[in-house]
């Protein structure tokens, strides 16, 4: 769970090819060039000749215009779009998996209702919760959830999708209809 | 693919025939390489090849260092050929050298079939997996009819924006299936837009800090002669009358008998580019990326200028160091425009004045000129390199492995003309001299081609003098043979108190260099002392039907001067040992 300064972290939409590797391209270049990827999450767009990776990086000013250039000169890569959070939906999912016998599962359900988290499996001894929002809340729900006991966290990368009608994925298709 | 047009080819082949003839339909005559289990099936068409050459080097190394020269010499992409696994593997230190020197290659790698992929078959090795981070960009092909595309989006993009090594992993099923080959291919590259063309706004801005400055200084790389350049920033040099200095990549760009040229800058450079960058107010870099070896300690680098920036990979542009005036493009296309910007300024009036800067430059190269020490009975290294230069002259190409003799190539002797001189720059692969020059020799027969090699670089790639010796191809080798690792030597001399670990080849006495030549059937020289210098150079002048190596044998204490002791500022430049340049005069 990240606990970065705001100023530092910021949220880029990757627009890739759908093909073999292209994950991996875009991780080995992280690594190569000694850039940090706090989250990232892929996955498929409303066109299926194109993928989309969130990732989340935490770097400076400068370092962050290293890093969309160096994107950019990947073959596979289309377009790179910075998503300022004020501007954009952000989300995380999680599942955790809280320990929550008879006696304590009222006290564990109780605290999920502010967080609109729900239960998505039960057991004898523990609870599984599923919650999705913005990194602050998650914190929030977990700090929550901590005294129960976590037995388990799973957590997606960050999602994050521009506000208002425009798509930043319309001219990438066109590029990519045009070559096919 | 869209249909075409009626020229449109259509016909069955396998993979291993689509890939000779999409190599021919490329344009290619050259290839270095060798075969082994997984590549073989192309190994069959390409005997029946009348378009394309293959090479059969001795190692896979070879290969790709000789596709690098052949790409230097001639400008065209570069081709090296070779099996799955260790002779992919043997292709990974070629391909790191060509990406840092943004040399166009394209590296052909056999695979295992594609079932067996990812099971650790027999020579299997991810090779796109490796070559990730060193190469442009890569493919891997497991199905016949992607192969013409694959090769040609390879071509495309190794010889295009900034040039690069682009890797094409083959597996041999694919190249044993059958499909219908289409020629031309078009090209599915969406997300690969090189920007050539500059912005209007940013070369007239440019062109106004050139003419307002007191101080310029042009700073040339590699790009100018990527772009083919010279003669358009020979104009805008005599235009603007700005000094001009040439990296290690760009020796030639500019011709070193002009009076604008200060010479090489950097941790070996002359006191004179080194110093006219380190006190210029503005720096106007081109197809350059301010490299360590250029800049010393970054931070203390030419704390006044301001920094005109053109490069074709937008990436390297504020990397480094910050640019005021950044330009995306290609050299020649912004050193045209900048020529018609710096014209309109003149035109308005506005013309710079130099002569102030010039009266400084020349007193530092008047000064402190390139020069070395001899040493009496002994043959001085940078003697041997200098007379090389001016008996072959303008015309020759020169190679050289990595450290002191390619130090003193870079300096002693004189470019005048682009493409003249290769060497690895970025990633200082000793062992790049010989192959390279096999490449460069294959590419231009009728050129002069020398290989300036240190006895440490010439032991890690010599067996392809065999290669050599068979196919022709004429090269001169001057082993530069001090016996020792003579930079590692020579920094253990001034910064480890001349404790000499690991740095004594002793190479003077093994291997017997000239009996190697002989082995390999080429003819073997050697030279020990001064007054034989002209004297063997002209007889290895005068052999043109095999190759020749000299081996001469040098004083093992000449060291490179000047130097900027690595992570100093390139104020502490030192002239000579214990020399600093007395500045204050001019400050």
């Amino acid at each position: 769970m990240s606990t970065l300064a705001p100023g530092q972290t910021h949220t880029l939409s990757v627009l890739v090819e759908n093909r073999p590797g292209v994950l991996a391209r875009v991780s080995a270049l992280f690594s190569r060039r000694g850039f940090n990827i706090e989250s990232l999450a892929v996955g498929p767009t409303e066109h299926k000749e194109i993928s989309r990776i969130t990732l989340v990086v935490n770097v400076e000013d400068h370092p962050l215009e290293q890093v969309t250039k160096q994107l950019n000169k990947l073959v596979n890569v289309l377009k790179i779009v910075e998503l300022e959070p004020a501007s954009c939906v952000r989300r995380e999912l999680i599942l955790v998996k809280v320990r929550a016998d008879a006696t304590e599962r009222q006290h564990v359900l109780a605290t999920l209702e502010p967080f609109g988290a729900r239960v998505v499996d039960v057991a004898v001894d523990s609870l599984v919760i599923e919650a999705t929002g913005e990194t602050a809340k998650l914190e929030a729900l977990l700090r929550v959830l901590e005294p129960f006991g976590i037995k388990e966290l799973v957590q997606s990368g960050l999602l994050a999708v521009g506000r208002g009608s425009r798509s930043i994925t319309d001219r990438s298709l066109r590029a990519v209809e045009r070559a096919a | 693919m869209t249909e075409q047009g009626s020229h449109r080819t259509t016909t069955m082949l396998t993979g291993a025939q689509a890939l000779i003839r999409a190599l021919e339909e490329l344009g290619v005559d050259t290839v270095f390489g060798i075969p082994g289990g997984a590549i073989l099936p192309a190994y069959d068409p390409m005997l029946d090849s009348k378009k394309v050459h293959h090479i059969l080097v001795r190692h896979e190394q070879g290969a790709g260092h000789a596709a690098t020269g052949y790409a230097q010499a001639t400008g065209k992409v570069g081709v090296c050929i070779a099996t799955s696994g260790p002779g992919a593997t043997n292709l990974v230190t070629p391909i790191a050298d060509a990406y840092m020197d943004s040399v166009p290659m394209v590296a052909i790698t056999g695979q295992v079939a594609s079932g067996l992929i990812g099971t650790d078959g027999f020579q299997e090795a991810d090779i796109c997996g490796i070559t990730m981070p060193i190469t442009k960009h890569n493919f891997l092909i497991t199905r016949a009819e992607d192969i013409p595309r694959a090769v040609a989006e390879a071509f495309h993009i190794a010889a295009t924006g900034r040039p690069g090594p682009v890797l094409v992993d083959i597996a041999k099923d694919a190249l044993q299936a059958s499909a219908p080959f289409h020629w031309p291919v078009e090209l599915n590259l969406p997300g690969y837009r090189p920007v050539s063309k500059p912005h209007g706004k940013q070369i007239r801005e440019a062109a106004r800090l050139i003419t307002q400055s007191k101080r310029p200084v042009l700073y040339v790389g590699g790009g100018v002669l990527k772009a083919r350049a010279t003669d358009e920033l020979l104009q805008l040099a005599e235009l603007t009358g700005a000094p001009v200095v040439t990296t290690l990549m760009a020796r030639g760009a500019f011709p070193d008998s002009h009076k604008q040229h200060l010479g090489m800058p950097g941790m070996h450079g002359s006191v004179a580019a080194v110093t006219a960058l380190q006190k210029s107010d503005l720096i106007v870099a081109l197809g350059a990326r301010f490299d360590d070896r250029v800049t010393g300690k970054l931070s203390s680098f030419a704390p006044d200028a301001k920094i005109v920036h053109a490069d074709i990979d937008p990436a390297e542009i504020s990397k480094n160091r910050a640019a005021d005036v950044p330009i995306v493009g290609d050299c020649r296309e912004v050193l045209t425009e900048l020529a018609v910007a710096v014209r309109a300024e003149n035109a308005a009036g506005r013309k710079a004045d130099y002569s102030v800067w010039w009266e400084a430059l020349d007193d530092w190269r008047t000064r402190y000129p390139l020069g070395y020490e001899t040493v009496a009975g002994e043959l001085a290294p940078q003697y041997v390199i200098e007379r090389i230069g001016k008996l072959s002259g303008p015309d020759a190409i020169y190679t050289t492995g990595v450290g002191q003799h390619q130090m003193w190539a870079a300096q002693f002797i004189s470019y005048e003309k682009p493409n003249t001189f290769l060497n690895s720059g970025g990633a200082g692969t000793m062992g790049y001299g010989v192959p390279a020059a096999m490449g460069a020799k294959a590419g231009r027969p009728d050129t002069t081609v020398w290989c300036i090699d240190g006895d440490g670089c010439f032991q890690m790639t010599n067996q392809e003098l065999a290669t050599c010796a068979l196919n022709n191809i004429p090269i001169k080798i001057a082993v530069i043979n001090n016996g020792a690792l003579g930079m590692v030597r020579q920094w253990q001399t001034l910064f480890y108190n001349q404790r000499y670990s690991n740095t004594n080849l002793h190479s003077r006495r093994i291997p017997d260099f000239v009996k190697l030549a002989e082995a390999y059937g080429c003819v073997g020289l050697r030279c020990e002392s001064p007054d034989q210098v002209d004297s063997v150079i002209e007889k290895a002048m005068a052999i043109n039907d095999a190759p020749v190596v000299i081996d001469f044998v040098v004083h093992e204490d000449a060291m490179v001067w000047p130097m900027v002791p690595a992570g100093l500022s390139n104020d502490e430049i030192l002239a000579a040992r214990d020399q600093r340049p007395d500045f204050d005069e001019s400050e």
